[in-house]
Parts: structure tokens; sequence; C-alpha cells
């Protein structure tokens, strides 16, 4: 179940068509498959090299770069608190304190019944609403104790379901139009364009020059 | 005084409606793209951008038009928008792309034409999810609305526009590591030279990046004029600046203030503006352009906010950010957390950057938590060194991207600023602020 579904397989194909090269989906349908299994398996790598034509290896390699991409199971709800500078001066390292103790574990791990994963996260820039932090990458905040508590049982008892989707689904909006002009074609015309434009300036230097000559 | 601010590129950010197409349309959109593609030549657009002197909000402020006058001649080029904003305290981005995702469309569409791109990637930071969820609908509309695709409004003119997701990873920011990263790699800062993206760029192809903010203004500036554009700021730095304000300040939030009129004085304590600090509070630093500047005192208030003015005593406007730090705060914590994210966030392909500031954050959090020795400061400042010979600013470039050299400016700073705080956290074994 961990290969795309045949819907998620032809999501996997539009996004494909939209690059140049293919590799330039890799980290689109890495996002994609966090959306179907809401982290990266293996499986899915090794389905993602074959759609973008390299190796596991080096999808691994590119995923582990980057913090948004899990190569482990995660909560459905992925808590990123944020410490930095902006929220540091107004008690973002006391809210992440009172999260581990809330949810009842250290950062970076999750609940055991796998609904949250607590993460300590740079700015988020939401700065004007320190201290802050994001749930699936959706914002809160400012946040005190008390409103933290009532976000996480409001986020247990399902009540934010239509707000934050479940870990890994990016965007609830697809886009709708494939690419419009096919790049060669786009290359015929910017030549011809540019030849144009070519002339045009060359006309404009030579009328200035004569203008300067008179 | 602070001048009444007029807006460009926030001026609708308020209607909630202004996000839909319909909303946009009724609010004056898409009249700069069509007036660009019906009635002007792509060198036409070009020139007006080149006299507005419209700086890049990205970050180092190079000049738009002198930018797109160096792109290399080729008939396959790019143009990449940089939407990754993930510099601490920035967040103008953020709000241009939630609140008007059309006006981005329309100006990455306005500089697509300008330059001629074989194709536009508007690159997102990941973390961003409302934002594509709303960007990505602003370009189905305006697929629908024959503002992308063939023969734009009837126009000769054809485009392609697609909006790309980040994964998290701040370094992608640097322009060289989002083509790599836009081309599914690791997002590793490229060798310049050769790789200067409008010479190499996407696929090794000639390649335009622009900020986020950089290309909203496109839009005003095509529909109004360069000269009205011109109108407004002075010297080198003209229009306007969306400025994020944060911290310790009674009204943080995003400010478009008109370029090189106001001071750090006005944004900060104007009512209008930041409404000063909390009662009973002084101010004790502030961190402008994003936590590679180097960090102004109270002394400086009246700098104006104007790219060569804080660039004149010792700083950079940067990304427009300002950080507001008061007297309850602990100048070596503000430090350490700030190393603390550059040790996260190096990508580790050069030697200082990676060791440097992994070192720099272990000593400054060793002082902190009360375990530093006197001589923590002469090892500061030699580690700074080693990153930035001389430790000299604006920086020495010894590493493959700037991030390495952003490093040292608030370790030395601060050491410099506030030399006692640092000692008192020596000798007494621990923060007087705990
Ligand atoms: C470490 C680092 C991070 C950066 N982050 C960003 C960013 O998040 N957004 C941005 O527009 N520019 C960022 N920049 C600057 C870009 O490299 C580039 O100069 C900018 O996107 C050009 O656009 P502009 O000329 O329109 O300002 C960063 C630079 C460095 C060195
Ligand atoms: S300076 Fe740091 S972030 Fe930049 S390329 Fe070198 S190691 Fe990577
Ligand atoms: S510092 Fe926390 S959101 Fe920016």
């Amino acid at each position: 179940m961990s290969r795309f579904t045949k819907e998620m397989e032809s999501r996997a194909h539009q996004i494909l068509a939209l690059y140049p090269e293919r590799r330039s989906a890799t980290i689109p349908l890495c996002h994609l498959a966090q959306e179907q299994n809401g982290y990266l398996t293996e499986e899915s790598m090794i389905q993602i090299a074959e759609l973008v034509g390299t190796t596991p290896a080096e999808v691994l390699g590119a995923a582990s770069f980057y913090d948004m991409l899990h190569t482990e199971p995660v909560g459905k709800y992925v808590v990123g608190v944020c410490t930095n500078i902006a929220c540091l001066l107004q008690g973002g390292e006391e809210l992440l304190s009172h999260a581990e103790e809330k949810l009842g574990i250290p950062t970076g791990a999750t609940t055991d019944d796998g609904m949250f994963t607590l993460e300590d996260m740079e700015c988020i820039a939401h700065c004007d609403h320190a201290p802050a932090l994001q749930v699936n990458y959706r914002f809160f905040g400012p946040l005190t104790n008390d409103s933290f508590d009532t976000l996480v049982d409001d986020l247990s008892a399902g009540k934010l379901e239509s707000e934050v989707p479940p870990h890994g689904t990016l965007s609830r909006v697809q886009r709708k139009h494939p690419i419009a002009v096919p790049l060669e074609e786009i290359v015929r015309h910017r030549r011809d364009s540019d030849a144009k434009e070519g002339e045009r300036l060359a006309a404009k230097a030579a009328a200035e020059s004569k203008e300067g000559s008179n | 005084m602070p001048l009444p601010p007029l807006k460009i590129v926030s001026a609708r950010a308020k209607d909630p409606k202004n996000v839909t197409l319909e909303g946009y349309l009724a609010n004056g959109g898409y009249q700069g793209l069509r007036k660009a593609v019906l009635e002007m030549n792509p060198e036409d657009v070009r020139d007006q951008v080149m006299q507005a002197s419209l700086l890049g909000r990205g970050g180092a402020g190079f000049e738009a038009g002198r930018k797109w006058s160096m792109l290399k001649k080729s008939d396959i080029r790019y143009l990449v928008i940089n939407g990754d904003e993930s510099e601490p305290a920035t967040f103008k981005d953020h709000m241009l792309v939630e609140a008007d995702p059309h006006q981005l469309v329309e100006g990455a569409l306005i500089a697509g034409y300008a330059i001629g791109a074989a194709r536009v990637f508007i690159f997102l930071r990941g973390e961003f999810a409302l934002g594509f969820e709303r960007v990505q609908n602003a370009i189905n509309e305006a697929y629908e609305y024959g503002a992308i695709g063939r023969d734009i409004f009837g126009s000769n003119f054809s485009i392609d526009l697609v909006l790309h997701p980040g994964a998290g990873a701040y370094i992608c920011g640097e322009e060289t590591a989002l083509l790599e990263s836009l081309e599914g790699k690791r997002g590793f800062p490229r060798i310049k030279p050769p790789y200067f993206p409008a010479v190499i760029g996407l696929y090794g192809q000639p390649t335009i990046v622009n900020n986020v903010e950089t290309v909203a203004n496109l839009p005003w500036i095509v529909k109004n004029g360069a000269s009205a554009f011109t109108d407004l700021g002075g010297g080198r730095s003209r229009g306007t600046r969306m400025f994020a304000l944060s911290g310790q300040v009674n009204r943080p939030g995003t400010y478009e203030l008109e370029m090189a009129k106001n001071t750090f004085r006005d944004i900060i304590f104007d009512p209008e503006f930041g409404g000063g600090l909390r009662p009973g509070r002084s101010l004790k630093a502030i961190i402008p352009g994003g936590v590679s500047a180097p960090w102004l005192g109270p002394d400086q208030l009246d700098v104006v906010l104007g790219q060569d003015e804080v660039a004149a005593v010792g700083s950079m406007l940067g990304s427009g950010s300002i950080i507001v730090m008061d007297d309850s705060t602990c100048m070596v914590r503000a430090a350490w957390r700030i190393s603390k994210f550059f040790a996260r966030e190096s990508c580790g392909q050069c030697t200082p950057c990676r060791e440097g500031g992994s070192w720099i954050e272990k000593v400054l959090n060793r002082i902190e938590s009360g375990a530093g020795r006197e001589e923590d400061l002469d090892l500061l400042m030699d580690l700074c060194d080693n990153i930035v010979p001389g430790v000299s600013w604006p920086p020495q470039q010894t590493t493959i991207c700037v991030l390495g050299p952003s490093i040292p400016s608030s370790v030395a700073v601060s050491i410099k600023m506030f030399r006692d705080e640092y000692l008192t956290h020596i000798k007494e074994g621990g923060c007087p602020y705990d």
C-alpha cells in the first residue's frame, strides 16, 4: 500500500509533466508520497526514483536533507514549535517545554497513540504572532500554555479536521492545468521575438546616432 | 513624524476578497500585465524597471533592472521567483503570498515577459501550506482567465507558470541552492563563478532569480510608470519597502513604508506602527535586516530606513526585518540562539561554516549556562576570525555562500556592545536574567 495508488500515480504523472527535466519532480513527489502514507516509505522512494530517473539512494540523499520529509513514521499531527529569536523573546522555549509536558514526550518523539509528533522549529515566518507554532504546517499563534492545551485537545477531539489535514497533505488545492505550450514551441517563439527586438534596438540606436551627428 | 504611508505591494492586503480572481480584478488586478503584453515591448518593460531603481527585496538589494540586463543571451532562459523566506524574523513574503496571491502571479508574469522567460517557476517555502493553496488557486484562476498559457490576453505572448514546493531547509533561500533544490537535489549552494544564475542557472540555462516582493512591485510600476515610483523614496532607495517588525514591541507586524523617509524610531515607536515598548521597558538593541546583520543600539534609532543609510552605519537593510530587544533580554542568550540557527542550517560543504558555526554555538551555550571562562571571549573572536578574516563588515567571503560569513556578525557585535554582560555570566557562573 506504500507505492502510489492509481489516483496518486496519475497525479504523479501530472507533476512530472510540469518540468523540463523529470528529476525536478523529486521533492513534489516526496510530498505526494507523504500525503498518501503520512511519511516517506522505502517503497515510495524506490518508485519515485523510477519515475524521476534517478536511484533510490539519490532520492533518499535528497529527502534526508529536508526537514519536512520524514523517512520514519510520524504522528497524524506534527506540532512544530518555533524557538527562534522572535519567539525566544516572547517565550518560545517555555512553550516548547510546556508542549513536552502536555504531550508527555520529549521533542522529536511521537506519542504512543500516533497522534502527535513534537518538533523544535526554526523561524516559521509568523514572528508577529510569537510565540508561534505550526501543526502540519498550518499556523497558530500567539500561544499561551492554556491556548496550547486547548489546541491539542481540539486536535485530539477531531475538531480541527477542516483546518488541519493529516500530516503529509501540503495543499488541498491541486493544479488544474497542464503545461499549455510545449517548451520547443516557446523556444521557437522567443527566437523570433528576440530577433525582432534586436531589429528594434538596432533601429533605435541608428536613429539616436543620426540625431547625435546632426 | 512619519509620512502617511502610500502602499504599493500591501495596498489590497487587508481585503479578504482579494485572494480570488474576482476580488483581485475588482481591485484593479491584471491591468499591469495587460498593459505590458498588449502595449509594451519587452525592452520597454525592462527600461521602466531600470529607471524605477527597483532594488531587490530578497536581501542583497541588487537592482532588478541591472540584474535583468546581465542575463546571458540564450534561446532558453528561466525565471525563478524566490518565495523561500526563512531568514529569522522575516515574514513579509509570508504576508504577501497569503494576502495577495494574484499580485505575485501577475508580477511574475510581467517579469517573465520582460526577460522572455521560457517558463516561470515560483519556489515557495514548503511550510507555507496556506500560501501554497492560495497561490495554486490563483494560478488555476489565471489560466482560466487567459493570463497564463497560450497568447495571453490575445497578445502573441505565451508562457507557463509552475508553483514548486520547498521541503524545509533555510539554505534553499540562497539562489543557487534554490536552483539545485528545484532540480531535485540537496540544497547545496553552487560555486560562483562560474555558476552565476544569470549565466549558468536552472538546467544550465541563464536564469533570473527574483524575490517575491521584488516582482510584487511590477504591476504597480508598469501601470503607474517608473517616475511615479521614483517620486517615492530617496537616493538609490525608491518606492516602498515591506518591513517585518517583531520582538519586544507593542504592535509587531508587517508595515509598508516609503523608502528612505522613516527612521527606526518611527517604525518602532509611532503609534501607527510599532507603538513602542511595554510599559517601563527601555530599548537595548535592534537587529535590522535579518540575523546576518550586525545589531544597532538605541543611539542609532534615528538612522533612516534606506539601503545605503543603514549600510553607512555598518549594518544592512537586508530582508527588511527589524527585531526589537528590550532591557529584559539577555544578549548572550540572543546571540547564542542566532548561532544555533546557523549551526543547524549550515549545509556542511565548507569547513569554516560547518565547524566554526557549531563551535561558536557550543561556546556561547557554555557561557550562557554558567560554565564559561574568561578566555572564551577571545576564543569566540578567534573562531569568528577563522570564518571571516579580520571579522570585517561587510564580511570577506572565504566560503561557497554567505551563510558562513554571516555567522560572526551577531557574536562579534554583541561582545563589542555588551562585553560586561558576557563577563557577568562568566563571573557569576550563570545568566543574570534567569
Ligand atoms: C543563506 C541565504 C539565504 C537567503 N534566503 C533568501 C530568501 O529566503 N528569500 C529571498 O528572496 N532571498 C534569499 N536570499 C537571497 C537570494 O540569494 C537572492 O539574492 C535573491 O532571491 C534575489 O532576489 P532579489 O534580487 O529580487 O532580491 C538568501 C541568500 C542567502 C545567502
Ligand atoms: S557557507 Fe555554509 S551554508 Fe554556505 S555553502 Fe558553505 S557550508 Fe554551505
Ligand atoms: S522567530 Fe518564531 S516565527 Fe519567526
